[in-house]
């Protein structure tokens, strides 16, 4: 233990705390939104009726097992079939069952109410991210898993938002209807708020829709639920509600992110600022498969050291980096990625864990790539 | 044909040696062969689950990865559900039809033999894909395209062929059990007079002898899909990934009645058998399977409302569903009748017919709540679906087998079986299954999504819980085993009727079942209760 200490400081802390943890979570939250608690009355009143039900049949059948035992000398009656009550206890379970239509049909037609929105966002599931882009904004980036590999291996204490944090939260403002345009670029996704009630399928080559208006600003936290391949566990959702002023000023501060991101694309890079930021962009996007240590995990995921695409010519590694390879899970990063990113992969990919090919592929040789496939 | 018949008045006895088996057209060997499987399915498919629980047992990747991981959860899924469950009721069918029904053996005997060995053939394919590059299965037992076509192992392939052999296999053995009981019952003996546990493995065979070819139609267009180049399932060549859904669950729906109808009849045999008392509402039990087998056909995008059905579409299946209520209500109420007043007494098969009849409502419950379209947005592919299905599975469909098998063992082999083990065995796999499988709506209901293999720690606790559960009810399944091998070997001689309150024709044949019965025709007249 004494050779790691912050380690085993950090696990005690983490012990300490734990009571303080909701670990022992067993319900569904009221969540955030008008539609988030009509579904949560409709959960517990469902709830309620069912233990009712359950109260008296296995009351009935727990008295028989206590009271109606050959143990006991109990004579059996012979009586078996009754008219009148077979016909009650199928009505009035009916019955039950159109009341409970009846509010539950209310709320779908609310949830299904798209129209009128203040703001729309298209979400793209990728394996294993997510994508955003504000419609009419100018304005969309990934959003991809921020806990470090560290912590899901166990060499790190876990902390409190582990598996539900992001790099770049989806921000929207507080009060606003905002429409979801929910889609997918390979396999069906699911993107999942609880606090909101929403849950949409992503689905590659359809849009979805969905809506919600968030009553309190905060920090909402959801997963994907439709599994999507060897990631599935690892692609949170992270919305973060914000007043209308810190919105706008979040939306300000991202176009000029944005203009600046393609800024760089006219700047001259050295070799070593492409592999610095290569080997960041590089994690992010194409470790999942391709392995931190760039041998992959054929013969699905290939390896990339030494791989005849990654040594040999330039324009091999651009097409395939860029256009995908259909059939496969390589998908097309050219839409995907800034032109700086791309050439900053592709360098480190040609360069790294002994790749020597020793060039240097740059933001401006991406853009006439793309050009000369126009 | 009265040239063949065996007239001269001993009976025959089975083959010597290996070949017994391998070319049986017998019944009973066939029914013991598929019960035998189907156990050894089970702890190999148990066994997965029992890797999936420990990986999850702690937050934090610990035993296994995430690619690893999936191939076990589709892979426990796709063997429990036709490698254990369904050849375990079709094992118990042809046991127990042709004695129930005064039958000399199944009406197609040798079709019989080869429905059971394309299984091990079928079984065997699957199991040898986690030996492939790039792994087994991994896209879940419901196979959702384009995970399981563009985006699949190559495998695939292997667990299509795999898909069609089962499939083969089940509408073999569902003709079989329609052409059984509808020409080879004892003369006098009518529809409804036989045993309930006829009754709803009739109404199982038309089930499948109407999905199989659905589930062998959608796994043959993504057959099409990867290796032909059509695009059923790909948006970009102009289909649809969710039709891919569609038709996956008109065959998936019925397929959960498949597994859990011929259940509901052993229990309505061993319920009033140890209550002493006749089955209360035989007629209404029968038209409610009826009415569920029907039902089961117009409900199938529950499993989908979130994948963006029009608003019309929603509310059709959220009410088609609820109603599925009405008519299983009726079988819970008439379960709980026919126990009302009676002298109860709780051998190992009672015990495990009362919990399936409280256990298995809870799951009931829990899929009503999951018909409020509103509300399945919330539990849609968390937790809580894990918890639901799991309770009618397993207290459902398991609980269902283990009653009917401590039921007819002493008809099976001769013996009776140990009822202190057995009691034991039922105690500890009651408490494993709810340790198990209780906690799972909890960490549903918070938030867990199903088929991941890592989670937030507000999940850890009642997660270590589940799997604590779990592997006490995986290790006490190997009681089951001892339990069933002592009985075969030996133990307390048992009479051709067992049990005191028993009713029907396959009491009255000696203990253990005679090589062949029924040669001639049992008596049967309109006042004979046989149930």
């Amino acid at each position: 233990m004494s050779r790691h200490p912050r380690l085993w400081l950090g696990a005690t802390l983490w012990l300490a705390t734990l009571p303080a943890q909701a670990n022992w979570a067993v319900n569904m939250s009221p969540g955030a939104t008008e539609v988030s608690r009509s579904v949560f009355d409709l959960h517990m009143t469902i709830f309620w009726i069912c233990v009712v039900i359950g109260v008296v049949v296995f009351g009935a059948m727990f008295w028989s097992m206590l009271m109606h035992r050959r143990s006991q000398g109990q004579q059996p009656a012979q009586f078996h079939e009754h008219t009148w009550v077979e016909i009650l206890w199928t009505i009035v379970p009916f019955v039950i069952l159109v009341l409970m239509a009846v509010p539950a049909t209310r709320t779908l037609i609310d949830i299904y109410d798209n129209s009128e929105s203040d703001l729309d966002i298209q979400i793209t599931g990728y394996q294993w991210k997510w994508h955003y882009k504000y419609l009419g904004q100018d304005v969309e980036f990934f959003s991809n898993l921020a806990t470090p590999r560290t912590q899901i291996d166990n060499q790190a204490p876990k902390d409190e938002h582990y598996l539900l944090e992001v790099d770049n939260p989806l921000v929207v403002p507080v009060g606003a209807k905002v429409r979801f345009l929910v889609t997918a670029a390979d396999v069906i996704h699911s993107w999942w708020v609880p606090a909101l009630a929403v849950k949409k399928d992503a689905i590659p080559g359809f849009v979805n829709e969905a809506w919600t208006r968030i009553e309190q600003p905060g920090i909402y936290r959801g997963q994907c639920t439709e599994l999507c391949g060897k990631d599935h566990g690892f692609m949170p959702v992270v919305v973060e509600a914000k007043s209308a002023e810190d919105y706008a000023a979040w939306l300000a501060e991202r176009k000029a992110v944005a203009l600046a991101e393609k800024e760089l694309t006219g700047k001259e890079w050295t070799f070593d600022e492409l592999m610095a930021r290569g080997e960041q962009a590089y994690q992010t996007n194409c470790a999942a498969c391709h392995q931190p240590t760039g041998e992959g995990m054929p013969p699905v995921f290939p390896a990339l050291k030494g791989s005849a695409i990654a040594t040999g010519p330039k324009e091999g590694h651009l097409a395939i980096v860029l256009n995908g390879k259909p059939g496969t899970a390589m998908a097309a990063f050219g839409k995907q990625l800034s032109e700086v990113d791309l050439a900053a992969i592709i360098t480190f990919e040609r360069n790294a864990w002994g790749n020597k090919v020793g060039d240097l592929v740059t933001p401006q040789d991406i853009a006439a790539f793309k050009q000369a496939q126009e | 044909m009265s040239a063949v018949i065996d007239s001269h008045g001993h009976a025959h006895g089975p083959a010597r040696g290996l070949m017994r088996w391998v070319l049986t057209t017998n019944h009973k060997d066939i029914g013991t062969m598929y019960l035998v499987f189907s156990f050894a399915m089970f702890l190999f498919g148990g066994s997965m689950a029992m890797v999936i629980r420990a990986e999850l047992f702690q937050p934090g990747l610990q035993i296994v990865q995430p690619e690893f991981f999936n191939q076990m959860t589709t892979m426990h899924g796709l063997v429990m559900v036709f490698g254990a469950v369904m050849p375990a009721f079709v094992g118990l069918a042809n046991w127990m039809i042709p004695l129930m029904i005064g039958a000399p053996d199944m009406a197609l005997p040798r079709m019989n033999n080869f429905s059971f060995w394309l299984l091990p053939a079928a079984f065997g394919l699957l199991a040898s894909t986690l030996f492939m590059e790039g792994g087994g299965p991994n896209f879940g037992w419901t196979f959702y395209a384009p995970l399981s076509t563009t985006y699949a192992p190559e495998s695939v392939t292997f667990f299509i062929f795999a898909v069609h052999l089962m499939g083969i296999s089940s509408i073999m053995g569902a003709i079989n059990v329609i052409a059984t009981v509808l020409n080879l019952r004892a003369p006098g003996l009518t529809l409804m007079q036989m045993p309930l546990f006829v009754w709803t493995w009739l109404i199982t065979a038309f089930l499948l002898i109407a999905v199989m070819p659905v589930l062998a139609g959608v796994v043959t267009m993504m057959l099409m899909d990867i290796h032909f180049g059509t695009s059923f399932f790909s948006a970009a060549g102009g289909g649809d990934p969710v039709l891919f859904q569609h038709v996956f669950w008109f065959f998936g729906h019925p397929e959960v009645y498949i597994m859990i109808l011929p259940a509901f009849g052993a229990v309505s045999a061993i319920i009033p058998t140890f209550s002493r008392k006749p089955l209360f509402g035989y007629t209404s039990m029968v038209y409610a399977t009826g009415a569920i087998a029907f039902l089961s056909f117009i409900v199938w995008a529950h499993h989908m409302f979130t994948v963006g059905i029009p608003l019309t579409g929603e509310l059709f299946f959220m009410y088609a569903t609820m109603l599925i209520a009405v008519p299983t209500g009726v079988k819970v109420f008439n379960w709980a009748s026919t126990m009302w007043r009676g002298s109860l007494s709780f051998e190992a098969p009672m015990l495990f017919a009362v919990a399936f009849v409280i256990l298995f409502t809870i799951g009931g419950f829990s899929g009503l709540m999951l018909a409020i379209a509103p509300a399945d947005f919330q539990y849609h592919d968390t937790y809580f679906v894990v918890a639901h299905f799991h309770y009618v599975l397993v207290p459902g469909a398991i609980f269902g087998i283990f009653a009917s098998a401590y039921y007819w063992l002493p008809k099976w082999t001769g013996h009776m079986y140990d009822e202190t083990l057995a009691k034991l065995h039922f105690w500890l796999s009651f408490v494993g299954m709810n340790l198990a499988f209780f906690p799972m709506h909890f960490v549903g209901l918070a938030g867990m999504p199903r088929r991941i293999p890592d989670y937030n720690l507000m999940f850890a606790n009642f997660n270590m819980v589940s799997s604590i559960g779990a592997f006490l009810f995986g290790a006490t399944q190997l009681l089951f085993l001892f339990i069933v091998i002592k009985c075969v070997r030996g133990g307390p001689v048992a009479a051709a009727k067992p049990w005191d309150g028993a009713h029907g024709l396959e009491w009255t044949v000696p203990s253990p079942a005679p090589y062949h019965t029924f040669q001639t025709p049992p008596e049967v007249d309109e006042r004979s209760r046989l149930h």
